[in-house]
C-alpha cells in the first residue's frame, strides 16, 4: 500500500515539484500515473523509491513512514521495492545474468537460489536464451524487460516504472504493459508513469493524473 | 540474517572480482603498485640500514679494549685476583692477564730496543690487564660503568679506553633511526594518500554501477566491499614489490660491502628482511592500503546515491 498525505516537494533550485499531493494506492492495485513532462510524475517515484524525501507531508509505503527510516535502513527499504527506469539503467559490462541477480546478490541470497530465481525471472520476460549476452547486444526493447526481470527477480511487493515504454514501439510497449499486468495479477502493486495516454486508455487501469505538481482529478482516493 | 556461508562467498566473489579487475588493467594496476611500492622500499630501505649498521658496529664494539695499567708494586697474585674480579662482572667479556714480566719479553721482542733493555735495572712495566667488553654490553654507558670500576680499584695506576668514537657512531644510529621513524610515518601517510586517491578515481569510473548497485538494495558496505579489496590488494602487491626491490637492493650492493668488509678485516655480512620482518612488511602494507581504501570509500561512496 502506497499513501500520500499532503506531500509538498521543493528541489534545491527552487522548483515546487509537488504541492500538496494526497492519494492512496491499495496493496495489489495497477495505477498509471499520467500528466505532460515536469508534471511530477518522476518526483512522485522517486519519494516513493526514497530517491529524495518529502519537504513537506508524509509519505506511507506498507504502512511505514518513509520520512522516519534513518539512512541505514534506505537499502532494506529498497530491497522491497522493483524499480524500473525509461533509459533501463544496466550494467553495461555486465552479462544479461548479473544485471538480474544484482538485486538477490545485494540482498545475500543463496546462490543456488539466486540462479533458480534469476532463470525464473529471464523465463517471465522472454530472456532465458540471452542470459550471457551483455545488455548492448540486445535490443532496446529486450534491454527494457532485463530491466523488468532484475526488478521482479527478488519478489518486490510493488513495482514502481518510470515511462518504462517511452522507447518503444507501441507493439513492444504493449508487450511490456502485459508484463506489468502478469505480476499485478499475482499481487504485485504496480505503478507506472507515462504520458502514453493510449496505453492508458487500453489498458484501463486507474490514473492519478498530475500537472504542475497537483494531483488533478483522475480517479484519485484519499 | 546471512549464513556464514553466504557472507564468505560474497566476501570471496568481491576478492575474485577484484583480482579479475586488476588483472584487466594490467599497466594501471602496474603504474599504481609500483608507486606505492617506492613509498615503502624507502622506509624499508633505511630499516635494512640502521639494522645492517647496529650489525656493523655490533662487531667493531667487540673489538673494543679497556687497559688497566696496574701500579708498578702490584704483585702478580694480587693482579690474578684483579683479573678473576674482573670476570665476574657481567659487562666483561674476554680477559687477559699480562704479567710484567710477559710484557717485557713482548717489549723486548717487538720493539727493537732489546739491547737497551738489557741495561735496566729492573722491569719497569707494571701487570695489565686487558678486557673486552661484552658484546651484548658493548653500549657507550655499560664501557664507561666498567671504566669506573676498574678505576675504583686502589692498585689501577691508569684505566686506558678510547670510546668516544663509539658513542658518536651510536648517536648517528640513534639519529637514522629517528630518520627511520620519521620516513615511515611520513610515507605510511603518503600510501594512504596514494591509495585514497586511487579509490576516489575508481569510484568516479564506477559511478553508475554504485547508483545502481544502491538502486536495488545495495547498502554502504556491500558497496564499499570491492573497494576495500582493492586497496588491500594494492597495499599488498605494493609491498610484495618493495620486498623485491630490497631484494634486487641488497643483490646489488653486497658484492661491494663484502669486499670493504674484507678490506676492514671484518666478516660482516648483509642481512636482508627476515621472515617475520617480510610478514610485517607485507602485513603492513595490506593494512595501509585497507585503511587508505576505507578513508577514500568513506568520504566519496557517502556522495552518490541513485537518481533517475
Amino acid at each position: 500500500m502506497i499513501q500520500f498525505e499532503h506531500v509538498f516537494k521543493r528541489y534545491p533550485n527552487g522548483r515546487e515539484a509537488l504541492q500538496d499531493v494526497s492519494f492512496r494506492i491499495g496493496a495489489g492495485e495497477f495505477v498509471f500515473l499520467t500528466g505532460r513532462s515536469g508534471a511530477g510524475k518522476s518526483s512522485v517515484l522517486k519519494l516513493v523509491a526514497l530517491l529524495e524525501r518529502p519537504t513537506r507531508g508524509s509519505v506511507l509505503v506498507n504502512g511505514q513512514d518513509t520520512g522516519s527510516l534513518p539512512a541505514r535502513a534506505v537499502p532494506a527499504y529498497r530491497r522491497r521495492l522493483g524499480v524500473v527506469f525509461q533509459d533501463h539503467q544496466l550494467l553495461m559490462d555486465r552479462p544479461v545474468y548479473d544485471n538480474v541477480a544484482l538485486p538477490l546478490m545485494v540482498s545475500d541470497t543463496r546462490y543456488r537460489d539466486i540462479d533458480k530465481r534469476v532463470r525464473a525471472a529471464l523465463d517471465q520476460v522472454g530472456l532465458r536464451e540471452q542470459e550471457r549476452a551483455l545488455p548492448l547486444e540486445l535490443s532496446v526493447g529486450e534491454q527494457q524487460r532485463v530491466g523488468i526481470a532484475r526488478a521482479v527477480v527478488a519478489r518486490p511487493t510493488i513495482l514502481i516504472a518510470d515511462e518504462p515504454t517511452g522507447n518503444l514501439d507501441h507493439s513492444l510497449a504493449r508487450d511490456v504493459m502485459q508484463l506489468f499486468t502478469r505480476f499485478q495479477e499475482v499481487g504485485v502493486t504496480v505503478v507506472i508513469a507515462t504520458h502514453d495516454m493510449a496505453l492508458v486508455r487500453e489498458f484501463g487501469h486507474r490514473e492519478l493524473h498530475i500537472d504542475e505538481g497537483r494531483l488533478l482529478g483522475g480517479t484519485a482516493a484519499t | 540474517m546471512t549464513s556464514p556461508l553466504t557472507y564468505l562467498a560474497r566476501h570471496l566473489q568481491a576478492l575474485l572480482g577484484t583480482l579479475g579487475y586488476l588483472l584487466r588493467r594490467p599497466l594501471g594496476t602496474l603504474l599504481s603498485i609500483a608507486v606505492i611500492s617506492l613509498a615503502l622500499t624507502l622506509p624499508a630501505c633505511l630499516y635494512l640500514l640502521v639494522k645492517n649498521a647496529r650489525v656493523a658496529t655490533g662487531s667493531v664494539t667487540e673489538a673494543i679494549e679497556l687497559t688497566v695499567y696496574l701500579k708498578t708494586d702490584v704483585s702478580l697474585e694480587r693482579a690474578r685476583q684483579l683479573a678473576d674480579s674482573a670476570r665476574a662482572r657481567r659487562e666483561a667479556g674476554r680477559v687477559t692477564l699480562i704479567s710484567a714480566e710477559e710484557g717485557l719479553e713482548e717489549f723486548r721482542k717487538y720493539s727493537g730496543f732489546g739491547a737497551a733493555l738489557e741495561a735496566l735495572q729492573g722491569n719497569p712495566l707494571p701487570h695489565v690487564i686487558s678486557l673486552r667488553p661484552n658484546s651484548d654490553r658493548a653500549d657507550p654507558s655499560s664501557i664507561a660503568a666498567l671504566q669506573r670500576y676498574l678505576s675504583s680499584w686502589p692498585e689501577t695506576d691508569i684505566v686506558q679506553v678510547d670510546n668516544e668514537w663509539v658513542r658518536r657512531l651510536s648517536a648517528l644510529l640513534g639519529l637514522l633511526e629517528r630518520v627511520f621513524q620519521v620516513f615511515a610515518a611520513l610515507l605510511a601517510a603518503g600510501v594512504l594518500a596514494i591509495i585514497g586517491n586511487a579509490i576516489r578515481l575508481e569510484i568516479s569510473a564506477r559511478r553508475a554501477e554504485i547508483e545502481v548497485t544502491k538502486l536495488v538494495g545495495g547498502s554502504n558496505a556491500y558497496v564499499r566491499r570491492p573497494f576495500l579489496y582493492l586497496g588491500g590488494l594494492y597495499g599488498l602487491l605494493g609491498a610484495g614489490l618493495a620486498a623485491l626491490w630490497l631484494i634486487a637492493i641488497n643483490a646489488a650492493l653486497e658484492p661491494w660491502l663484502l669486499q670493504l668488509a674484507r678490506l676492514y678485516g671484518s666478516s660482516f655480512n648483509l642481512l636482508g628482511l627476515t621472515p617475520p620482518e617480510l610478514g610485517v612488511l607485507l602485513g603492513g602494507g595490506a593494512l595501509l592500503g585497507l585503511v587508505g581504501a576505507w578513508i577514500g570509500a568513506a568520504r566519496h561512496l557517502s556522495r552518490i546515491e541513485p537518481r533517475q
